[in-house]
């Protein structure tokens, strides 16, 4: 079976990140940003894991990282949701453009 | 089985300190504030005294989690800033509804630094990392109903998810070329090829976010301004302090074979940081946003001793810290009484204040005083010693520019002191009565703000306790 060279994946993982910030620095709806950290995320998740698989089979460290990622990345999505909901108490909005009391 | 108790025992009494917050939140309310923050200031200096005694050298967890003498040290400066903080935010606390929260919140973050400092492997970082930044979000949302407050906590978490998305992808790059995260194996396998350049730029990126260095500075002053003052005071100085000491380490061990690279990144990042953490000072007029820039000019001092890459440049950031703590929590100990009591924060509502309330002024004198680093002070020997560790490279021009910076930073300190001392002002802020405990906490910081700079036996241990490349 012909296997998908590192390369080609690493390429995606890296078109992942550089997605992920462009939509991080243009979105204006404070969830999309999360939605993009998360793409941040996985496209390490895909790093890790493909590193592991194609230099260092003999070693899990790769693996148990992108274990680790994905847990955490569930626990700060759970507190920014939690501030996000206080914030549309307050703001009445989750635009980023409408919290702009705090500057210069 | 014993090893764990004496290794860990600095997290091990932090996590029985948790637990008991956690019994006291759950069990029948029928203490009252006043002693419930007596109770959990006890407890958290008993905590930083338990620091002192007992302390072992090893690894535990195949080199995940590693102590020593000098860990054991810098987890006492952060056990110490954290006491002098719960007792600070009394007057803030006594009113507040979710009053154990705050503690369990500021306790899981301490927590997290101290696995930060002991990790032995870049996974073990991260996960301290996290556990110390998360909850640090949801503590600036802590006046739940305040506008401010909730964008500054919007304001972290985004900034801080997004820089430990770039150090993560760094990290896995460094992964990638080497093969190994842990701390002690990486340095045989870094060539300074293209690619560990790269990744060594993201994680000084991930790095520099956490200790907002400058091109990466712009959620401090915003977080600093909107959280309620006592977390303020812990984010300038506890979660700082901690990475910083975690960056020196790693710079000097894992870094070693790069060091002629980032010498340059230090270089570049700390005049930065000096020059527009002062001049954005200069102009601003909210007290806590004010302490922000100069937090983040002290932070460009700081890189300075961390590029002397000596051991002078490890006890100098070491003892500057240690300073730092004390002179800084006095100087936010003020702001954040006044701002409780009275709910003002502006620098204009602080004239007349030397007429109305002088012990206050007095304490807020001698922080600022320290913070520029005027003679008598201790600021000025922490000052004078990150200055000689970078003066030893041999690059007299940064030492220049940190020496002028020093000039300009004189000017907005004292701009707050003549605001205090001579302005007048029609209806200056009313006499306020301190309470029992940020009265101690202001004593405290003004006797180690005077004392620390003459007792040099302390520099010569943290001397002995440091180590250069």
């Amino acid at each position: 079976m012909n296997e998908i060279p590192l390369l080609h994946i690493l390429f995606v993982s890296t078109a992942l990140f550089f997605i992920g910030m462009y939509g991080f620095f243009t979105r204006r709806n404070i969830i999309t940003m999360l939605m993009s950290i998360e793409l941040i995320l996985n496209s390490v998740n895909i790093n890790f894991v493909a590193f592991n698989k194609y230099l260092y089979p003999d070693k899990l460290d790769g693996l148990f990282f992108a274990i680790f990622i994905i847990a955490i990345a569930a626990a700060e999505a759970a507190v920014a949701i939690a501030i996000i909901i206080n914030l549309y108490r307050s703001h009445s909005s989750i635009d980023v453009e409408d919290a702009d009391e705090l500057k210069f | 089985m014993n090893e764990i108790f004496t290794l860990m025992k600095h997290e091990l009494s932090l996590t029985l300190i948790l637990f008991i917050l956690l019994f006291l939140k759950l069990g029948k309310e029928t203490w009252k504030a006043e002693s419930t923050l007596g109770f959990i200031s006890l407890l958290l200096l008993l905590n930083f005294l338990f620091g002192f005694v007992m302390n072992g050298t090893g690894s535990l967890f195949g080199d995940m989690f590693h102590t020593n003498a000098t860990i054991a040290f810098e987890k006492n400066i952060l056990n110490f800033g954290a006491f002098i903080i719960s007792l600070q935010a009394f007057s803030w606390l006594k009113d507040h509804k979710h009053l154990p929260e705050f503690y369990m919140l500021m306790v899981s973050t301490l927590i997290g630094m101290f696995f930060m400092i002991s990790s032995g492997n870049l996974l073990m970082f991260y996960l301290g990392l996290e556990l110390s930044t998360i909850p640090l979000a949801a503590l600036s949302n802590f006046d739940l109903l305040k506008r401010q407050s909730s964008e500054a906590a919007m304001k972290m978490i985004l900034s801080s998810a997004f820089s430990s998305g770039i150090l993560l992808f760094g990290i896995s790059m460094m992964y990638g070329t080497t093969g190994t995260v842990s701390f002690s194996e990486l340095p045989q396998h870094l060539d300074g090829s293209a690619l560990q350049v790269f990744a060594f730029i993201l994680l000084f990126t991930g790095f520099a976010f956490k200790m907002s260095v400058v091109p990466f500075h712009f959620w401090t002053a915003d977080v600093y301004e909107g959280s309620p003052a006592s977390v303020t005071s812990y984010l300038s100085v506890i979660s700082k302090g901690a990475v910083i000491f975690v960056f020196v380490t790693v710079l000097y061990t894992v870094f070693k074979p790069m060091a002629e690279m980032w010498y340059h990144v230090l270089f570049l990042a700390s005049v930065l940081t000096m020059v527009i953490g002062n001049l954005f000072a200069i102009r601003q007029n909210n007290l806590k946003r004010f302490l922000a820039f100069s937090s983040i000019a002290q932070v460009g001092f700081i890189l300075i001793g961390i590029s002397g890459s000596s051991q002078t440049g490890m006890a100098s950031v070491i003892y500057f810290i240690l300073i730092y703590v004390f002179s800084n929590l006095g100087a936010f100990g003020v702001v954040a009484l006044v701002s409780a009591l009275t709910g003002k924060e502006n620098v204009n509502d602080y004239k007349g204040f030397y007429k109305t309330n002088p012990l206050l002024s007095w304490v807020l004198t001698i922080s600022l005083f320290s913070l520029a680093g005027i003679p008598p002070t201790a600021g000025f020997f922490g000052k004078l010693f990150l200055l000689t560790a970078g003066a030893g490279k041999g690059n007299y021009l940064l030492i220049t520019i940190a020496a002028l910076n020093m000039i300009v930073s004189l000017y907005y300190y004292l701009r707050i002191v003549k605001a205090m001392f001579m302005d007048a002002n029609e209806q200056p802020i009313e006499k306020l009565i301190i309470p029992f405990l940020p009265k101690i906490a202001l004593f405290i910081c003004v006797a180690g703000m005077i004392a620390l700079g003459f007792v040099s036996d302390l520099y010569n241990y943290i001397y002995s306790l440091s180590f250069g490349m």
